[in-house]
């Protein structure tokens, strides 16, 4: 609870403060903590059931982000995609594989200093080259609409929607074909 | 500040590194999987963050994060089926155990 205190009241006090605005660079704060805060309880998280429920919170932060960026289709397919199939799919193959005795404690590989190091390093460098590069970006948003996207996607993108299905229906029948059960295996 | 396509970008960078640090640290092939989704999720981030800010971009932008959502709900599909494929093997999700090719 006072975690949640403190997510919510830092961008107000920002906005107080006058170094954002108010409205949406408050939501798109609260958003963008709540979706980094879960993200890092993704891949710390010894509890591996929690882990797939905090991904489904972060993608719903990621979710509400695209609405602020002016994507609201995008925004339901991830809503739907995302938190409706993935996240379902990965829970029920957490339920799927984990054992009782599977060694919880055992969470992190024995590299993952290393991993740390270079994570950090990585998200380094990409600030460095975001902030050193000259974007040719307008100064305000531009929304997407709907119709126009769906006249974009069935007319100019109409092969790779296609393909696109195609590949959807080769990766389902191929997941059944891996994951069925042989004949006469154990269960 | 959500008027900057470097705010969108930043995060969508840090989401990325904190994605790789899962890929490596974990031991655990769905813990791998989960954070492969999270990369993937960063790199949607962005492509619409240059969808919403760049001019000739804009609807562009938004079917090409649809079709990476396609493919990757097409990865998920096909890892998680090998993961449980290993799993009837192995009887274990822990990636370092599978060590069959090295002995």
């Amino acid at each position: 609870m006072m975690a949640l205190g403190a997510l919510v009241s830092l961008p107000i006090g920002l906005a107080i403060l006058g170094v954002i605005r108010f409205n949406e660079d408050i939501l798109f704060l609260v958003l963008a903590e709540v979706m980094l805060i879960s993200g890092l309880l993704v891949v710390t998280m010894r509890d591996i059931i929690r882990c797939g429920l905090a991904m489904m919170v972060c993608f719903g932060a990621l979710a509400g982000i695209y609405v602020i960026a002016g994507a609201p289709l995008v925004a339901a397919a991830q809503v739907l995609i995302y938190i409706g199939a993935i996240s379902v799919l990965v829970l029920f193959a957490i339920m799927l594989t984990q054992t009782k005795d599977a060694p919880a404690s055992l969470v992190f590989q024995t590299q993952a200093l290393g991993a740390g190091v270079a994570a950090i390093l990585l998200a380094v460098v990409i600030a460095i080259t975001v902030g050193a590069t000259d974007w040719p970006a307008v100064e305000t948003r531009i929304r997407t609409a709907t119709d126009e996207l769906a006249l974009v996607l069935f007319r100019d993108y109409v092969l790779a929607f296609e393909v696109v299905s195609v590949l959807l229906l080769a990766a389902v029948i191929g997941g059944i074909y891996v994951a069925k059960r042989e004949e006469g295996a154990p269960p | 500040m959500s008027d900057s396509l470097n705010a969108y970008l930043i995060l969508a960078g840090i989401l990325f590194a904190i994605g790789t640090f899962g890929f490596l640290a974990r031991r655990n092939a769905i813990s791998m999987l989960m954070s492969i989704e999270l990369m993937l999720n960063a790199v949607n981030l962005s492509i619409i963050a240059f969808g919403s800010f760049v001019e000739g971009l804009a609807t562009d932008g938004s079917v090409i994060a649809i079709m990476v959502m396609a493919v990757a709900a097409a990865e998920a599909t096909v890892g998680l089926a090998i993961v449980m494929a290993i799993y009837r093997n192995r009887r274990t999700p822990l990636v370092d155990e599978y060590d069959a090719m090295s002995q």
